[in-house]
């Protein structure tokens, strides 16, 4: 056994992108198809007292009293309308839809719709909102015996930006009506979120929605809920005129309106020994939701509970509280509130060092979660627990010892960060979900039947890599079918670093089940004999894993996967432009299925964290991003990125499939701590990200706190 | 939202002589040379502009020369409107006579920008942030200008009148830059964004000749030419007393790329550093 995993086999859809034969949603077209647009709100807050619309017959004009079902967007929180009645909580919010059979019609059409609006004052700080959008407590030990043990108190505030997605294929749909029932294929990370979305607008029986992805390009989280309104609304427009609608958004409306992550502002104060012991954490959480819940409680939720960082201490009291503001939702962002807390606990660990005198490496391996610990929900760690091998494989790499010592004084930095992230749904989240996975028996091998989305990450290849190994089969014998939710069973969605862990293992269970009813014969003998066969398995918890919602306590995730990021760096003395040089990232994921997809996943990933560190800042002016273009909002290009040393350790975890864990979100939690580390390093006291040459100008240290700062 | 194709129209004449008839005849037309610019604004809808017309089968706007306008002066760097920075980057007389231009053009946009995007598209564009327009004021260059009628030449120092304007009437085109022989050291720094494919917050060209010449741009509605701290630096003022003229001299403000501090601030440090590695 063990042919294909742990090999880099060929991805399963690589040659027909690498050819332009796959087809994204905008490359597919149907008969009588037309094209919808998106007329939004130009306030942040009030209400629309009046419509008027100068468009002639030929446009499809529809508005929320042509939603045939429940008028909101089915998520956690029904409070977020497909199209806005009246109120508006921000700017973008859609209201009215438009749709015309020459897509050149569509080009300014907002211009001839106009809204009266009654203006509110809109509030854009979390921190002055009235509205919470879920509030989580998290309590260990005793704080007061904590902090009476400690012999410093150490405080920071830190705080993080908007982040976009900015996959690169923006946001589409096609929505085709039939007799009573619609299909709708989408660019998407979830075909069956979409699925419960289009049954509550359209109030169809959910065996007349289907929902079936196009190839995708890109989602990174951005494509988790946003794909449910928009494809409510080409369903309203298809349902009104008869006919398929295609709406596809551009770059600007993709950045304007869809999600973005959670802007943070987190306060740490911790009591910590001479030594370096910390005794006790006490942590304050805020998130800027934006105008509705959207995931927002689910967000909140991840980030407070990796707020604590990969250590361990006794007495911990972590508050979180996801706001409202008048801005565009937030949503799921690859990390979905791990990369904000980490950030914090990690820029806070290495002021606290300075602050000791400590090096910040020793003030985290006195510090850090060894396997029996238990971490803050009060989750005893197993034997995979591997915050000290990673942080010690990154240093040993990296020179970071040597590297400190001299580049000390210097315009050269390095800095590191040590941090986790759980795989698969929060607490009870997965036994919630209750995903199923099928396989099909096939005349040459085997069909996997499964919800999972191929977005770029490699699905497609890794589950039929599982698959193949654990039916004893050759990986080309392996198909996987589209995910279309007429044929495939719900297998949860795309997100959460899961699919493999979660859904993987789902599918290695019906391969050795349909490998135990082979027997002897090949799949051909099997099929000739008996015809098709499906089995399909359903997940179960690992045996004694329990999770209280009420206390937020217990076995936060089946696993974690642990990584470490040495970052080293230049500032320049003339512009404060800082150049990363070199980043080393060392990651524990149970299992690499596929190295070279992995390894792509932490590049990407470390890239990704760079560019959320140093440049890309969502500029917001009353509400509405300023910035909503390529040339303004910045990502790192190639010459932006630094070279990337990826080495993985594989402590395989009891229940994935082969021993993995997730890979996907874990990479861009250790970025932007590292860097600001390593700026703290070279004298600037940064504690916001990103951290611009204009934010690092203002935050030069003075000679004298940094002399404080080290030998306190 | 772009701009439908359908509504657009293009003129595409062959030779100059026939596109300034045109142009005398409906000023409303619009030049497109590689259209980097003219493309930007009709996408994202910001440009009202229907009529074009296309000058890039234009051959006698190409080519990069030196030529002698009147027999008494020293022979001047001709450059054709329509050369890319592709052409000036592979150009190597360009390359002698004024490197800090093809320093300039190897920082701008990518690849394809290089080969489409035209030297006089970005004097015509009138950008602050265009990023070979402080090469050129510096550098003391001459924007040629020709309509059906007649033919100008107006200084860098004097071409631009405000943000996004020009003493350039609707009927004439750019036909060439000409740069008289710069003496001294050539310098040149881009701060941009990011590493590549850029806008400018703020970028200084320096010459350290006899006469020290100094322009900047970003940092104004049009790019500054910041004479009196250069006549500081030609008269032996100290680096302290150019820095504070230069703050003088420039008005930054905050927009999405920046602020209005830092420019301030890393204007001074670059006249710094100018002065510091043309020593
Ligand atoms: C991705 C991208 C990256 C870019 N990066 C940079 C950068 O780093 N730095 C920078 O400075 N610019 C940059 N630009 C802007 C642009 O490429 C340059 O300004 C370029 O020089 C414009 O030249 P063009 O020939 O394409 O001009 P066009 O778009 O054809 O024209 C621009 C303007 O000039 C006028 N015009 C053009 N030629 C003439 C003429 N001969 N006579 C009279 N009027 C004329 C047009 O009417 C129009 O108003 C970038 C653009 C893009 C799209």
């Amino acid at each position: 056994m063990g042919r294909a995993v742990g090999t880099s086999v060929r991805r399963m859809d690589g040659d027909d992108k690498v050819t332009g034969a796959a087809k994204y949603v905008d490359d597919l077209s149907f008969p009588d198809m037309l094209f919808g647009a998106t007329i939004r709100s130009t306030i942040s807050c009030g209400e629309i007292v009046n419509t008027h619309i100068g468009l002639p017959p030929e446009f499809v004009v529809a508005d929320h009293r042509d939603i045939p079902g429940a008028n909101h967007v089915a998520l956690i929180d029904p409070d977020q309308p497909c199209l806005a009645e009246g109120p508006i909580r921000h700017y973008a919010e859609p209201v009215l839809l438009v749709a015309h059979a020459d897509r050149r019609a569509l080009f300014g059409v907002e211009a001839r719709i106009r809204f009266d609006y009654r203006e509110r004052t809109p509030n854009y700080d979390p921190e002055r909102s009235d509205t919470c959008f879920k509030q989580i407590a998290i309590d260990k030990g005793d704080l007061a015996r904590g902090f009476g043990d400690a012999d410093t108190v150490i405080e920071g505030e830190y705080r993080t930006g908007h982040q976009e997605q900015l996959y690169i294929e923006p946001n589409g749909v096609i929505a085709v009506p039939g007799d009573g029932q619609i299909t709708v294929y989408g660019s998407l990370q979830c075909p069956y979120y979409v699925h419960k979305a289009l049954v509550v607008v359209t109030g169809l029986a959910p065996a007349r929605v289907r929902v079936v992805q196009a190839e995708t390009g890109g989602g990174f989280g951005g494509k988790e809920e946003y794909p449910s309104m928009l494809a409510c609304h080409a369903a309203i427009l298809a349902i009104k005129s008869g006919r398929p609608v295609k709406m596809i958004y551009d770059r600007v409306e993709d950045l304007l309106a869809t999600t973005k992550r959670h802007p943070s502002v987190v306060r740490h104060r911790t009591g910590v020994t001479r030594d370096g012991r910390m005794t006790a954490m006490d942590i304050d959480v805020v998130m800027d939701g934006g105008g509705y819940a959207t995931l927002s409680a689910v967000v909140l939720s991840r980030g407070v509970i990796h707020a604590a960082g990969p250590y361990r201490c006794d007495h911990l009291r972590i508050r979180g509280r996801a706001m409202m503001t008048n801005t565009p939702p937030n949503g799921a962002f690859r990390g979905f509130g791990a990369p904000q807390t980490q950030f914090a606990i990690e820029a806070h660990i290495d002021r606290m060092a300075g602050a000791l005198g400590l090096d910040p490496l020793r003030l985290r391996e006195i510090n850090a979660l060894r396997p029996g610990d238990t971490t803050a929900t009060g989750q005893t760690l197993g034997k995979d627990a591997s915050a000290l091998p990673v942080l010690r494989e990154a240093v040993k790499r990296s020179g970071y010892k040597q590297k400190r010592r001299a580049w000390q004084g210097t315009n050269r930095g390095i800095g590191l960060s040590l941090f986790f992230h759980g795989s698969g749904f929060t607490g009870a989240g997965e036994v919630k979900l209750a995903s199923k996975a099928s396989l099909e028996l096939t005349a040459t091998g085997a069909r996997i039947l499964v919800a999972s989305t191929e977005i770029g990450q490699g699905t497609r290849t890794m589950l039929a890599q599982i698959v193949a190994d654990a039916m004893a089969l050759p990986y080309s014998s392996i198909e996987v079918h589209a995910a279309d939710t007429d044929a495939v069973p719900d297998s949860g969605p795309t997100v959460a670093s899961r699919t493999c862990m979660i859904v993987g293992k789902l599918l290695e269970r019906c391969a050795r089940d349909l490998r135990r009813k082979l027997g002897k014969l090949t799949p051909a003998e099997y099929f000739t004999r008996h015809g098709a066969v499906v089995v399909t398995a359903q997940y179960e918890p690992p045996p004694g894993q329990v999770w209280d919602d009420q206390r937020y306590a217990g076995d936060a995730y089946g696993s974690y996967a642990w990584g470490c990021n040495v970052v080293e760096l230049e500032v320049d003395p003339v512009t404060f432009e800082i150049t990363p040089t070199h980043v080393t990232a060392v990651a524990e994921i149970g299992r690499a299925i596929h190295p070279v997809m992995a390894e792509g996943q932490i590049q990407g990933g470390t890239a990704q964290g760079i560019g959320y560190a140093l440049l890309e800042e969502v500029v917001m002016r009353d509400g509405r991003m300023a910035n909503a273009q390529l040339t303004n909002y910045i990502i790192p290009t190639p010459m932006d990125a630094p070279l990337i040393d990826v080495a993985m350790i594989e402590r395989p975890y009891a229940h994935g499939p082969f021993g993995a864990k997730g890979v996907g979100e874990m990479p861009i939690d250790g970025p932007a701590p590292a860097v600001v580390n390593a700026l703290r390093h070279c004298g600037f006291d940064v504690r916001a990200i990103p951290a611009t040459p204009e934010r690092l100008m203002a935050g030069k240290l003075k000679v004298e706190e940094l002399a404080v700062e080290s030998f306190s | 939202m772009p701009a439908g194709a359908s509504a657009l129209s293009l003129a595409r004449p062959r030779t100059l002589k026939a596109a300034l008839a045109l142009l005398a005849e409906d000023p409303e037309l619009m030049p497109i040379a590689g259209c980097t610019d003219v493309f930007v604004g009709l996408h994202f809808g910001t440009s009202g502009q229907r009529r074009f017309i296309d000058l890039w089968g234009l051959d006698e706007l190409r080519g990069i020369a030196l030529v002698r306008p009147e027999p008494s002066e020293a022979p001047v760097l001709r450059i054709g409107a329509l050369a890319t920075y592709t052409d000036i980057i592979a150009s190597a007389l360009v390359r002698r006579r004024l490197p800090m231009l093809v320093a300039a053009a190897r920082e701008i946009g990518g690849a394809q920008i290089q080969n489409r995007g035209t030297l006089g598209g970005n004097v015509a564009n009138a950008s602050p942030a265009g990023d070979t327009l402080p090469v050129l004021a510096a550098a003391n260059a001459r924007i040629v200008l020709r309509s059906a009628g007649a033919e100008r030449r107006v200084a860098m120092g004097e071409y631009y009148t405000g943000y996004r304007t020009s003493v350039r009437q609707a009927h004439e085109l750019i036909t060439a830059v000409e740069i008289p022989p710069v003496a001294g050291r050539q310098w040149w720094r881009k701060v941009g964004t990011r590493k590549a494919q850029a806008i400018s917050k703020i970028m200084m060209a320096g010459v350290r000749g006899p006469v020290v010449r100094i322009a900047i741009g970003s940092v104004a509605p049009t790019v500054v030419v910041a004479d009196k701290t250069a006549r500081c630096l030609s008269a032996g003022g100290t680096l302290a007393e150019a820095q504070a003229l230069l703050g003088d001299e420039i008005t930054p403000i905050d927009d999405v790329r920046s602020t209005r501090e830092y420019r301030h601030q890393v204007a001074q440090n670059l006249l710094a550093q100018f002065w510091r590695e043309t020593e």
